[in-house]
């Protein structure tokens, strides 16, 4: 992608604190209309980031474009964004029309289109009787639903949130996560949602940067961050992953053959232009795996023999811990419960076979460090 | 039982404590109204000749006038001063803030003799001012601004900070987020803030009297009247006026406070 197709365009930028750098030299771009999300774990930088693109800290090396306007030296009350904050930070001393009228009485608008806004705004977040309640007489979740209301109503080119969800119990924010992901599809604002919860990111946004120490390590939509990490970071951070270190032998018929020590050969289906060294990881998803108590027949498929040693019930799905051959960390398996009965825990303690095909792992370099 | 007995140990000490504190200020308005001269039992009799006495006093209305108006200049003066010093405190990383802090500070702990003698001789021998109620309100500025800033600072800390950046990020100016934010925000301590200052200077009497010229404050012309026993009663009237005021001021203040909406977020009204 070029800086052209951006409408955000992060060129380059560094922020130091002291001698810390909280986010360093990060460039990459954000399409219009997009909902983009910055994960990672807290301390990562995103929020630095964020608090950059609004305009409350300037980078202290490169430049932020928004819509094609280079905005250093651009004060937050000057620029196309408004933010939605991890508190919210809605105005205690207003009521809620007074709290979501706030920035348009900073604009030439007759009191009349004000109020017409502010009731446009309350029946958005489906909270029309609510105007004349104080902050103090609201839950947590119309709270959030305030402060969306106030800074849509400006009308910004980029809606920026910062863990807006964080907040709020597990029921209601994955019902927020949904109405946030219809909302920002009707208003067609380009939104940058930050957050450090893996799954929040993952069904919400177009595409997720994955931050970690101040850099990004890859930009991709859910599923090719989920199926294709292209790094033993990502693959670590986004849900759970099986690793087996080795060392690349060949690649032939589009298969890697990976020489993993203890477990033999094993084959990796090749991933067109990447770059592999010597050392190399490969990694497998928990749920790609497939168990049984007796010996796979012989077959193209990776087999790794092991013995199991626990299983985690999770109501939706089983999690098995397998020791394998001369393996300290134990393999994860996960199986979908998809009747009532099928518990395995005779099993436990006994020898199991895992395999895998060639197609369901991916090959990373081993970490260079 | 001791579980029994201990609340009403406790509710005597209580008492007593009020008694010990409050006593003897409420024999002021007693002996205000006492047909006597002698501040002594058993009374005489029922008398407002002492608030007559009082209103016709010439000398004691100024300096009654002269307190007030010195007073309020302070209290305003101080608050603002305080305010700015606690918002920079409190804002800006300001290199080193606690050398800062501490010097504003100081004036809490250096003995109000000392201070000022020392004001005095600045004033009066360097700067060469002359002695009136501008120089006692000049000290008393100086005074009063440790304690604004403390509880403006603590205020201040007790708010969210996202408050004034999402005013910020809503198109405000730095001076329409302090107007519509910061302010109705600080409001309760501003008001304290004013109170404090306001009595610390009515009643302060050692800077009073080493920099008042010709027409002195309050206190300092209580202090020179006690040689007249005559006068006494006289001042016990007025005592006693300053008594219910200072009461009904401060009722008025914690309506005011309590109507300007408490800010459930920010823990604590006043510092």
């Amino acid at each position: 992608m070029t800086a052209q197709d951006g409408f955000i365009y992060i060129k380059s930028v560094s922020k130091l604190f002291g001698s810390l750098r909280a986010v360093d030299d990060i460039s990459f771009t954000i399409r219009e209309g997009e909902f983009f999300s910055l994960l990672g774990p807290s301390g990562c930088g995103k929020t630095t980031l964020l608090r950059m693109l609004a305009g409350f800290e300037y980078p202290t090396e490169g430049e932020i474009y928004i819509d094609g306007q280079p905005m250093s030296g651009v004060a937050p009350n000057s620029r196309a964004t408004n933010m939605v904050f991890q508190n919210y930070a809605i105005f205690p001393h207003l009521d809620v029309r007074q709290n979501i009228a706030y920035g348009l009485r900073n604009r030439q608008m007759t009191k009349a289109a004000i109020d017409d806004a502010v009731d446009k705004a309350l029946h958005l977040i489906k909270m029309p009787s609510y105007g004349h309640r104080k902050p103090h007489q609201l839950s947590g979740g119309q709270r959030q639903r305030v402060a969306l209301a106030r800074a849509l109503v400006c009308q910004p080119k980029v809606l920026l949130l910062d863990e807006p969800l964080g907040a709020l119990d597990k029921k209601l924010r994955e019902e927020m996560q949904l109405e946030l992901r219809q909302l920002q599809q009707s208003v067609g604002i380009t939104f940058v949602f930050v957050t450090h919860d893996q799954e929040e990111a993952l069904t919400m946004s177009d595409r997720i940067a994955v931050m970690s120490k101040g850099r990004v390590l890859q930009i991709d939509t859910a599923q090719q961050l989920y199926e294709e990490p292209n790094c033993r970071e990502v693959a670590g951070f986004i849900g759970s992953m099986n690793f087996i270190d080795g060392r690349l032998l060949s690649t032939s018929h589009g298969d890697h053959v990976v020489d993993a020590g203890p477990f033999g050969q094993l084959r990796v289906t090749a991933k067109e232009g990447q770059v592999l060294h010597g050392n190399v990881t490969i990694a497998v998803r928990p749920e790609k795996i497939t168990l049984s108590e007796t010996p796979f027949p012989s077959s193209q498929e990776n087999v790794v023999k092991g013995r199991l040693a626990a299983r985690a019930y999770l109501g939706d799905r089983n999690h098995y811990y397998v020791e394998t051959v001369h393996n300290l960390v134990p393999m994860a398996v996960a199986r979908q419960n998809m009747i009532r009965e099928g518990q395995v825990d005779h099993l436990v303690g006994k020898d199991i076979w895992l395999s895998w095909s060639p197609t369901s792992a991916v090959l990373l370099n081993a970490a260079s460090s | 039982m001791g579980s029994r007995l201990r609340p009403s140990a406790l509710g005597t000490y209580a008492v007593l404590f009020l008694i010990f504190l409050y006593g003897p200020v409420l024999l002021l308005p007693l002996f205000s109204v006492n047909d006597s001269i002698y501040i002594t039992f058993p009374l005489k009799g029922f008398t407002f000749n002492w608030y007559q006495q009082m209103s016709q006093n010439d000398q004691m209305i100024n300096a009654l006038k002269a307190s007030l108006k010195v007073a309020a200049s302070v209290s305003v003066i101080a608050t603002t001063l305080g305010f700015i010093a606690a918002k920079a405190v409190t804002r800006f990383a300001l290199p080193g803030r606690a050398l800062f802090v501490g010097f504003i500070m100081l004036p809490l702990i250096i003995p109000s003799l000392v201070l000022a003698l020392a004001l005095l001789v600045v004033l009066r021998k360097i700067l060469g001012f002359e002695l009136s109620l501008m120089t006692v309100a000049a000290g008393h500025v100086m005074l009063c601004v440790p304690f604004s800033m403390l509880i403006l600072i603590s205020r201040l800390e007790g708010f969210d900070r996202n408050l004034e950046e999402a005013a910020y990020d809503l198109g405000d100016s730095a001076l329409k987020v302090l107007v519509r934010v910061t302010l109705p925000l600080v409001w309760p301590a501003i008001v304290s803030s004013l109170l404090l200052c306001f009595t610390a200077s009515f009643d302060e009497y050692l800077i009073a009297a080493f920099l008042s010229g010709s027409d002195g404050t309050l206190p300092v012309f209580i202090f020179s009247q006690l040689r007249f026993p005559q006068n006494l009663p006289g001042v016990l009237a007025l005592g006693s006026c300053i008594l219910v005021g200072s009461v009904i001021l401060v009722t008025l203040a914690e309506v005011v406070r309590r109507r300007g909406g408490p800010v459930k977020e920010s823990g604590a009204l006043v510092s």
